[in-house]
């Protein structure tokens, strides 16, 4: 397997080490492709760049944090988050239907895809091992309260749990509770507090 | 894969990168970008048809790669020696990339919808509903573990493009899309905490009225 090291290896073609068998296959079919002018490799960069720096969760961060502050925004929020989250700039694939789900003290909502990986790109972007893993996407719907332990705090019994299974085209994102103690934090200090997993929620913040 | 057992255990990443490996990232891109690329739902189909221990046994970019490299072959783009030698043939056509860089950026960025014109929805918010039993041959997302099931519209979506004809080349046929809340309880029996739910968003024809 090209993956029994999970260390930070983006030394494929930088020399570290002897290149995997996928770097290796990879390269050949990028090579064939642009030969053959199937692919331009500088629209490739760009995705990839997109991928790497333009989207993740300090976007869905910023949304948290506005909705924290801003009561008119939230209301927006979970009435349309689509157009909420694009007030912010947020748009495109995997983020075209939004629907944000708001925690309480009596609520935690945890969002999966048990059918392949669906998760809103632009504003989390690409989702973590984990969450594509068949661990996660089989236990998350019948096991919601053993998982969301594992992740460091288990839901009291009397607290409602809420799956999302992401089946169709609408993308779930979770707004969690603003922590105690962070009344005199402005936006930018917010939304430093806001985890990627606090926004599928794996875990509160 | 909802509800299986014993599937492994969910391993944790600290500070994990968006890529592991640079090819990782060239294959993502290169599925965006491929003229193979025809929309999503036959996207996933392509790869749901890796048979179930290999799928288990790959990891998610080593999917990608696997359905790339069979479109390209079933496109009539490449051949199979020609994807091992990552070299063309010789006399072949060269093409021009149909996606150039700015328009990847552009299309990333675009707001898309799968909403469309559709019949009206047959069901209204609250309503009970049965998740149909059915096992078509091809593509659905309709998951195994609410099918026979109870279950109650929780928010009508409008129509949007219906995944077992779109992935299968017979048009978008957009149908009325619901959220749909199952207790706990309904799936999972009486072990499961009487507070839970899963809601999953299903098209109307996997639905009938209960």
């Amino acid at each position: 397997m090209a993956h029994d090291h999970h260390d930070h290896d983006h030394g494929d073609d930088h020399g570290q080490e002897p290149p995997s068998d996928m770097a290796l296959r990879v390269k050949a079919l990028e090579s064939l492709m642009v030969e053959k002018g199937l692919v331009d490799p500088a629209a490739l960069d760009a995705i990839v760049d997109h991928f790497e720096h333009k989207v993740g969760p300090r976007n869905g961060a910023r949304i948290v944090a506005r909705a924290w502050t801003d009561p008119a925004y939230k209301a927006r929020l979970l009435g349309d988050a689509t157009a909420a989250i694009a007030e912010l700039g947020y748009a495109g694939g995997q983020g075209e239907h939004m629907v944000v789900v708001e925690n309480t003290p009596t609520v935690r909502n945890l969002v999966v895809c048990t059918l392949c990986s669906c998760y809103p790109w632009p504003v989390l972007g690409l989702p973590p091992v984990w969450y594509k893993s068949a661990p996660y996407r089989s236990r998350a719907v019948i096991d919601p309260r053993g998982v969301i332990a594992e992740f460091g705090a288990p839901p009291a019994e009397d607290v409602e749990v809420r799956v999302w299974d992401s089946t169709a085209e609408i993308r779930y994102l979770v707004l969690p509770e603003r922590p105690a103690g962070t009344e005199g934090l402005d936006e930018d200090a917010l939304a430093a507090l806001v985890t990627r997993d606090g926004m599928i929620g794996t875990r509160p913040l | 894969m909802g509800g299986m057992a014993n599937l492994g255990e969910i391993v944790i990443e600290p500070d994990e990168p968006v890529f592991h490996h640079t090819w990782e990232g060239r294959v993502h891109a290169m599925t965006m970008a491929s003229p193979t690329r025809t929309n999503i739902d036959a996207g996933r189909h392509q790869r749901e048809l890796i048979a179930g221990p290999e799928y288990l046994a790959m990891t998610y970019y080593e999917k990608w790669f696997r359905s790339l490299t069979e479109l390209v072959v079933a496109h009539g783009l490449a051949t199979p020696a020609e994807i091992a030698d990552g070299r063309a043939a010789p006399g072949f056509q060269a093409s021009t990339p149909g996606l150039s860089a700015d328009a990847a950026a552009e299309r990333l960025a675009r707001r898309g919808s799968y909403l469309r014109d559709g019949p009206s929805p047959q069901f209204a918010e609250g309503d009970a509903v049965r998740a149909r039993t059915l096992n078509p041959p091809g593509h659905t997302r309709l998951p195994r573990y609410v099918r026979g099931r109870l279950g109650v519209i929780a928010a009508r979506r409008g129509a949007h493009v219906f995944p077992d004809s779109h992935a299968h080349g017979k048009g978008e046929d957009p149908r009325p899309l619901y959220t749909v809340r199952f207790t706990a309880r309904e799936l999972w029996g009486p072990d499961a905490n009487p507070l839970d739910s899963v809601c999953l968003d299903l098209w109307e024809p996997y639905l009938e009225r209960a």
